[in-house]
């Protein structure tokens, strides 16, 4: 302790019970236990503070906001804490180039309010964007809605300056179009802090596109919304975002921020198409006739920006929706193939009938996301195991029907057991030996989203209150 | 999904390559000359075929030794593409992803690496593994596919690819335009590919024909001269001496003379990605243009002739990484052994 304060200065290192409490987890569900945690202000303070840990044997876990749900920066082994939070400048935007280089506790939505009057905006926006940081997006790589025609943030990454678990400092990536050798900068984005920190990072900017037009299409029947995702894509158009709200979230949805969704729809669809004028004109003709000729009850295309701020405002305020309806959430994150959503949305429904919980879902259909949301009271005795359960039955639905683990939360604690399903003993062995590459001594966020095993002879201590 | 022939050949593949000192993966060696060259080793080459395509899931699955026409037909039949590097009609689907060329239309489309879903390779030691996830969306794991992008066979053998597609523009057209090919960057919303060789700019506009014509119009690029993108390319320069240097966007400004002042050079600039193909006469061409690169914060690989002229011209960034990368992906060397330079070579046992 006393080291990391003579490193970053008097207070910004705290190992007081009550502070570390409030770094035991993130906004998952596992917890852990930190053994200081610190607040650097600098990229030189974060390698320092990583040198000290390396000194004392200690593993570090980089934390930004804390939003994410895959336990990701949830202390394990007693770790050092490094918050990010206070490197929070935007330390350059080029507009020629467009890009910015931002220290990793900027938050996301602030990124693009500073670019917003240069016409530019940054293209991840996870919901948690008011809150969440750029730091955190790189480390889970991060998505949201429209992240179906732009893509998740390991596109839009162009460099990072990083702290290795060494403490040493080097550039990944760069800001010319290649760089020789390995794409360093494509392995650390989505690593979860295990291959170290970043300390700047290089974002790439989009020029806001000069036409947008958001529409609502609501549906007697899911099935009927689902055909019309496939549909859409069939029929040559990405668009800029494709979101689903199935009956439940719908109506909890209305009732919060009363943005005209249909009370009584089994599903509507939040479709975004954006480019140039011609295009998103005839786009927009198309996405109606394929909803009309799947069933769509009503399209409704917003007439100007307060209707299409408002229509986004509904899908936006899911999360604060289901708190007037339950206490506690489980949020989940997988994505199957988008042809194979009608069947997974029906098995879904159907383990929430199982194990009598309140299942609702809004999500990224487009790319075929799914985040089944179970809404609960953990006040209720013996909930959180048919939670788990439920979710779990969830999860082995998604890799039956030929989808992943996660999509876009990542694999943290929270799911490191489950890759398995997913990969083998050879797969998991590689991406073990690609992490340690990165850091051999194994100290940067250890034991996050490898499940035990991966490597050979490996011995491994069970966190306490892990969830595995 | 899987034909039992090709199961058996990768049985074959897995053998040869467990078996093997040294081992090359080949594909139609377009890009055969591409950095530093290899030693000697038994050359193998992954199967061809598409082997899943689904066009409501916008993603292909096909052999890593599939051409990339094979694989372009079958996605027009369906009104889709993946912007695979085009000019040769023969290379292989791998052999582009192993070489890492993201094609001229990467203004609007982005980089090669961000096309990849999963990977399948045969290790080192003889091993089919998986890297990441065949669907549109994934963050399952690390991120091992665009390891693989870009890494000239020293990472593993790439047998089997799933990559992202996108539907086929309605209208895509050349324009050509004496003017200066930033402010004419800066004032179109998403240009596939802005060309400019010093003298003359070439832009490629794709999307609905109307918006096509507005944005050519609204840039200053003559309409009327339009032409459509199947019957013609970017300037590729022509010459025995050949590179390609990778730079900051805004720094082709002041390389652009320093290149015109080479002689017997040809060249075009990919504006807005900083991306420029040269060809020289004579191997000095391009050792002088790779020094222009690197005073302004570049570089130039070499892509084909001038064997006396190293691949890269510099040690490669982050090469303890990079070494303990290869280390751990193959051990003893014996992957494209010389491809990259660096102590790689070196560790080779035996």
């Amino acid at each position: 302790m006393a080291e990391l304060e003579s490193a970053l200065g008097a207070g910004r290192a705290r190992a007081e019970p009550l502070e570390l409490a409030l770094y035991r987890r993130d906004a998952g569900v596992d917890r852990g236990d930190a053994a200081a945690v610190c607040f650097p202000e600098s990229g030189a303070d974060v390698a320092a503070a990583v040198r000290v840990a390396a000194r004392y044997g200690r593993p570090f876990v980089a934390r930004g906001s804390g939003t994410g749900l895959a336990g990701g920066a949830t202390p394990v082994g007693d770790p050092l804490v490094i918050v990010t939070t206070h490197l929070n400048r935007i330390l350059d935007v080029n507009v020629e180039e467009r890009y910015a280089w931002v220290e990793p506790g900027v938050l996301n939505l602030d990124l693009t309010r500073a670019v917003h009057h240069l016409g530019l905006h940054y293209a991840p926006d996870p919901s948690s964007q008011q809150a969440c940081t750029i730091g955190g997006n790189v480390a889970t790589n991060a998505g949201g809605p429209h992240c179906l025609a732009s893509g998740v943030t390991a596109m839009h990454v162009l460099a990072m300056e990083v702290v290795l678990g060494d403490g040493s400092t080097t550039l990944l990536g760069g800001l010319e179009p290649d760089q020789a050798g390995y794409d360093l900068r494509g392995c650390f984005v989505g690593s979860e802090g295990t291959m170290g920190i970043a300390t700047r990072i290089a974002v790439r900017l989009l020029p806001d596109p000069p036409a947008v037009r958001t529409l609502l299409l609501d549906f007697t029947s899911i099935e009927a919304a689902a055909a019309t995702v496939s549909g859409i894509i069939a029929a040559g158009i990405v668009p800029a975002a494709l979101e689903m709200m199935d009956a439940e979230i719908t109506r909890a949805v209305e009732d919060f921020v009363g943005a005209g969704y249909p009370r009584d729809a089994a599903a509507v669809l939040l479709v975004e198409l954006d480019g140039l004028p011609a295009g998103v004109a005839a786009q927009v003709d198309a996405v109606r006739r394929v909803g009309t000729e799947r069933g769509a009850r009503t399209v409704r295309v917003a007439a100007d920006d307060a209707e299409r701020a408002l229509l986004w405002k509904g899908r936006k305020s899911a999360f604060g929706a289901i708190a007037r309806i339950a206490p506690d959430y489980y949020l989940h994150d997988a994505v199957v193939p988008r042809t194979r959503l009608v069947d997974v949305l029906q098995r879904v429904y159907e383990i929430a009938g199982e194990y009598d919980l309140t299942m609702m879902n809004v999500f990224h259909a487009g790319d075929g996301n799914l985040h089944p949301l179970i809404v609960f009271d953990q006040r209720h005795p013996g909930i959180w195991e048919r939670v788990h359960a439920a979710g779990d039955a969830i999860l082995r639905t998604c890799v039956d029907a030929g989808g992943v683990l996660s999509g876009e939360h990542g694999i943290g604690l929270e799911k490191r057991e489950a890759m398995p399903l997913v990969f083998t003993a050879d797969d998991l062995d590689l991406q073990a030996r690609l992490r340690d590459a990165f850091d051999p001594a194994g100290r940067a966020n250890p034991q996050k989203i490898l499940p035990r095993g991966s490597r050979c002879g490996e011995m491994q201590r069970v966190p306490e209150g892990a969830w595995v | 999904m899987t034909p039992p022939a090709v199961l058996d050949r990768l049985d074959e593949l897995r053998d040869t390559i467990r078996a093997a000192d040294a081992v090359v993966p080949v594909g139609a060696r377009t890009q055969w000359e591409v950095g530093n060259p290899t030693t000697e080793g038994v050359e193998v080459r992954a199967p061809a075929g598409v082997l899943a395509y689904d066009p409501a899931e916008l993603t292909v699955t096909a052999g890593a030794g599939t051409t990339v026409a094979e694989l372009a037909a079958v996605l027009r039949d369906a009104g889709q593409e993946c912007p695979l590097d085009a000019r040769a009609r023969e290379a292989t689907v791998g052999g582009v992803l192993a070489a890492g060329l993201s094609g001229h239309r990467r203004l609007r489309y982005g980089p090669l690496r961000d096309r990849v879903l999963e990977v399948r390779f045969v290790t080192a030691d003889g091993r089919l593994v998986k890297g990441g996830g065949p669907t549109v969306k994934n963050v399952t794991g690390f991120d091992v596919p665009r390891l693989l992008v870009g890494s000239l066979g020293t990472i593993g053998v790439l047998a089997r690819v799933t990559l992202r597609c996108q539907p086929l523009a309605a209208s895509a057209r050349w324009f050509t335009s004496g003017g200066d090919p930033f402010a004419a960057r800066q004032r179109m919303f998403r240009p596939s590919c802005v060309a400019w060789d010093g003298t003359t700019t070439q832009v490629l506009l794709e999307g609905h024909a109307d918006d096509v014509l507005a944005e050519a119009t609204a840039a200053g690029l003559d309409p009327d001269r339009g032409r459509d993108a199947a019957v013609g390319g970017p300037p590729w320069p022509e010459g025995p001496h050949r590179g390609r240097i990778s730079v900051r966007p805004s720094r082709l400004r002041d390389l652009a003379p320093a290149l015109d002042g080479i002689a017997d050079l040809r060249w075009f600039a990919e504006v807005g990605v900083g991306t420029v193909h040269v060809a020289a006469v004579d191997p000095a061409g391009l050792v002088a243009a790779r020094d222009a690169a690197a005073a302004r914060g570049g570089w130039l690989l070499r892509v084909a002739g001038a064997p006396d002229v190293d691949g890269y011209g510099a040690p490669l960034p982050n090469l303890a990484i990079v070494e303990r990368i290869r280390a751990a992906f193959d051990p003893t060397g014996k992957l494209s052994p010389g491809r990259l330079p660096g102590a790689a070579t070196t560790t080779r046992a035996g």
